[in-house]
């Protein structure tokens, strides 16, 4: 197949050909960046929890008066025991992908001045350590005595668990254990290391932070009551939630389940993720529109085309081209304009992920993209332009004796 | 000749229905996906109180102790109740408000209802003339009640629905925690975009502040009395040290006020910067704090930018619809290159006949201006259908999204523009061609 003379026919048809090339560029940049932003939403839809989701829900009170939350706790634990199936309760201030209540800034001294950024903190009872089912991979577990009553915001000093992401920000590359941090007044010390424990809510940092937590136990109290940790077996759980909602009316007639908040954990994960799952789908639903309108293009032009060149093809045919040689004409010159589109389409990709880099949180776009993205539009070009090529082929060599 | 022009059009269109159809979805689409996004940026980014934004303002002085040598700092968000009371006492503005929010327990004790908790503000009688609040029923309390910590509510018409069936409940009582107050103002449907005078924390919010296009507070309470009612409900923004929950939220070293101010004139806008910046000066003389400096006077919209209200995802959302547009008007350039191309048979003999280059011209652009109207009908109907679909989304603004006339005629208008955009590289292209040769062919 020669090259040179459909080279020389595209001169000819130099707009026609720059349009379909920089239609081609355009799905390139917007294909390559709209995949990428899929990726990354629905990989954020994947982060490891560090808790045993299936098996933990939540219930929320508010409403109550302060002067009677330990009395409350105790009501309500004890309520709650009593339900069939019902594995354990205990007290928490937050629960995984649900309301951030205990965020604040950490130092690495004591005076304050090496700031180690802003972490989230779960201040939890006796028995919640165990209950979420976080997964020890340095130190101990929180032991009954590191369960210190809080002095207004935090124990004046605890022993903490944190994740193995934040240990790493916090000490890279140095071991965790024992390492102390600040907050304000308050004093923590490392004794364990999980291998993940997600915060409530992506913070400040964004994405990255994801998995900055403290576990800090606590005795409950005043300044921690209200929400309550439920564990019991998958199969049984939505009945233990519900029963639980139910007793709440007569172990705490004072109290107001909080319904948006008294979920499952599966169910809390869902709801905090769906924003971006229609957003991955939104983009999927552009890229399908996208692909489609550029192929529709292409049959267009390329109908045009063939239309256009009929007697040139049955001149062709008349002197001796084989119909596949007329098929390949179509396809090898589709090819090349696509190709011509993709080396811009590449260029522009990067430009738009350095766009998309200034505005949003977004990581530079990995390379594999540009070939992976290419190889979809040649196909597409390649699947577009068959139709209008086999109606080429199909012209009869007798055309070249007729006039229009 | 327009009227002949429309009727070739018409009888272009007809003779190759399949490349018209495509041109016209290329353009439904394009436009569909455009005007949906730009709906939602237009009614997220607009003026909550188009009356009079432009008088509303927010000051902020800085009252954190803590030194800032190398002025990092914008002030916070919000202010301490030291600084916020001190500057609403001068009176200085031509209206003011201070502003906090609280949850709390809400029983009505004429109704049988379990008890609910709702959204309480605390603010003071200014609020309701200064951003227009409109009334059902009653109206605001007076400024001596804030003086007299009078026990008086407004209520939205939300909450007059779901506890009074919508009937005149002024003069009624609300049990608010353990305290009881009495409606004197019932507002009929309220729902600024954003709910403006609770924004705040957008810098830190990662791009996800869909949250500031909830619904306003239930309950509207003069801010001395909501202390009395509600003070351990309040959340304060952050702290500059940690408090002690045995010291009163008004002492507290933590953020937790707003203040809004409307200034009618220029004049006044420059009085109260310098109001402020003396403020702040005097506060720190004092020895109260020490950024004097670091004190901000935003207008209304200027705050909102500021805090970038409008989702990180909804203008993502706008630039790739404006990219998959222009992705469906290069489609279009193409089709309607092919299509005018393919007669230009019909052109030669009409410019032979004595038609001049631009009469050929107008003729290609009105079937590109027809092909954009019937795009923008299909647009129309794929904007209608992408709003109901957002609707259906669980996000604070569902509620607000419609497509008003301004952005209705919008639809139109960017279809026809982009198609004769589109339409004008082709018919310039139709009108330049070479006539004998084509005339020869026939």
């Amino acid at each position: 197949m020669q090259i040179q003379p459909i080279l020389a026919a595209l001169r000819r048809h130099r707009l026609a050909t720059i349009l379909i090339a920089l239609e081609i560029a355009l799905a390139c940049a917007v294909l390559c960046n709209a995949c990428f932003l899929i990726a990354n939403r629905v990989g954020l839809t994947h982060v490891d929890s560090g808790v045993d989701e299936a098996s933990l829900a939540t219930i929320k009170l508010t409403g109550y008066d302060d002067a009677k939350a330990s009395d409350l706790n105790a009501r309500v634990t004890s309520g709650l025991r009593a339900i069939p199936s019902m594995q354990s309760v205990s007290v928490i201030n937050q629960v995984p992908f649900g309301e951030n209540i205990a965020n604040a800034g950490i130092t690495l001294d004591r005076a304050g001045q090496q700031f180690g950024g802003v972490v989230d903190f779960y201040m939890a009872g006796p028995g919640s350590f165990k209950d979420l089912g976080l997964h020890l991979v340095a130190g101990r577990a929180p032991q009954p005595d590191d369960y210190q009553p809080l002095s207004d915001i935090f124990p004046l000093s605890s022993n903490v668990v944190v994740s193995r992401t934040l240990a790493e920000h916090l000490w890279p590359g140095v071991d965790p254990l024992g390492k102390e941090f600040w907050c304000d007044k308050f004093h923590f010390r490392v004794t364990g290391v999980v291998a993940h424990m997600v915060r409530p809510g992506a913070g400040e940092g964004g994405p990255s932070t994801i998995e900055w937590s403290v576990f800090t136990p606590a005795q409950p109290g005043p300044q921690l009551s209200g929400r309550y940790l439920l564990r019991a077996d998958p199969s049984q759980l939505p009945r233990v939630l519900r029963d639980a909602r139910a007793a709440i009316a007569t172990v705490a007639p004072d109290a107001v389940v909080d319904q948006l908040q008294s979920q499952t954990i599966t169910d809390l994960r869902e709801r905090y993720f769906r924003q971006d799952r229609v957003m991955a789908g939104m983009l999927l639903g552009v890229i399908v529109a996208l692909l489609l309108v550029t192929a529709l293009g292409i049959v267009g032009l390329a109908s045009f085309w063939v239309a256009q060149r009929r007697r040139q093809i049955g001149i062709r045919r008349a002197i001796g081209a084989r119909k596949i040689d007329i098929l390949h004409y179509f396809q090898v010159e589709n090819f090349l304009i696509v190709s011509f589109g993709i080396v811009l389409g590449m260029l522009l990709a990067y430009a738009l992920n350095l766009l998309l880099m200034t505005q949003y949180e977004l990581p530079r776009l990995p390379l594999y993209y540009l070939p992976v993205g290419a190889l979809m539009l040649w196909l597409l070009g390649q699947l577009a332009v068959l139709g209008p090529a086999l109606r080429a082929a199909a012209v009869p060599p007798v055309v070249a004796t007729r006039s229009v | 000749m327009f009227g002949y022009y429309l009727d070739l059009a018409i009888r272009s269109l007809k003779r190759n229905k399949v490349l018209t159809a495509l041109m016209v979805i290329a353009i439904a689409v394009g436009i569909g996906a455009s005007m949906t996004t730009l709906t939602v940026m237009h009614l997220l980014s607009g003026d909550p109180v188009p009356t009079r934004s432009g008088t509303l303002f927010y000051p902020q002085v800085d009252p954190s102790p803590l030194p800032d040598p190398e002025h990092i700092h914008k002030p916070w968000d919000v202010m301490d109740y030291r600084s916020a009371t001190d500057l609403w006492n001068a009176h200085r503005a031509d209206r003011q408000a201070l502003v906090a929010s609280s949850a709390l327990r809400l029983t009505a004790p004429e109704v049988n209802q379990p008890p609910l908790m709702a959204q309480m503000l605390s603010t003071t009688s200014d609020f309701f003339p200064m951003f227009d609040v409109p009334f059902q029923f009653g109206g605001s309390w007076q400024p001596q009640d804030d003086q007299r910590r009078a026990r008086v509510a407004v209520i939205s018409s939300d909450l007059n629905i779901k506890l009074f069936a919508g009937a005149n409940s002024v003069g009624r009582t609300l049990r608010l925690k353990d305290s009881d107050v009495r409606i004197v103002g019932v507002l009929a449907p309220w729902r600024p975009s954003p709910q403006f005078y609770d924004v705040r924390g957008g810098r830190f919010s990662n791009g996800n502040t869909s949250g500031f296009y909830s619904k306003p507070e239930d309950v509207f309470v003069p801010f001395s009395s909501s202390l009395e009612i509600n003070a351990g409900g309040i959340q304060w923004f952050t702290c500059w040290s940690s408090p002690d929950p045995n010291v009163k939220i008004e002492d507290s070293p933590c953020l937790w006020v707003a203040l809004w101010v409307q200034l009618d004139s220029a004049a006044k806008v420059d009085d109260y910067r310098h109001f402020i910046a003396d403020y702040a000066a005097q506060q720190k003389s004092l020895g109260r704090i020490t950024r004097a400096d670091n004190t901000m006077l935003c207008s209304l919209m200027q705050w909102l930018d500021f805090n970038q209200v409008v989702p990180s995802d909804v203008r993502l959302q706008t630039w790739l619809a404006f990219a998959f547009l222009l992705i469906c008007l290069f489609n279009t350039v193409g089709l309607l290159l092919a299509k005018f191309l393919r007669r230009t048979g019909e052109i030669g003999v009409r410019r032979a006949l004595g038609a001049t280059r631009g009469a050929v011209l107008e003729q290609c652009l009105v079937e590109a201006g027809l092909i954009g109207l019937l795009g923008g009908v299909g647009g129309w109907l794929l904007t209608l259908l992408g709003l109901a679909l957002i609707r259906r989304q669980p996000v604070e603004y569902a509620d607000l999204l419609h497509l008003d006339t301004a952005m209705f005629l919008l639809t139109f208008a960017l279809a026809i523009a982009a198609s004769l955009l589109a339409g004008m590289v082709p018919a310039w292209r139709a009108s330049r061609v070479a006539l004998g040769l084509q005339l020869k062919t026939l």
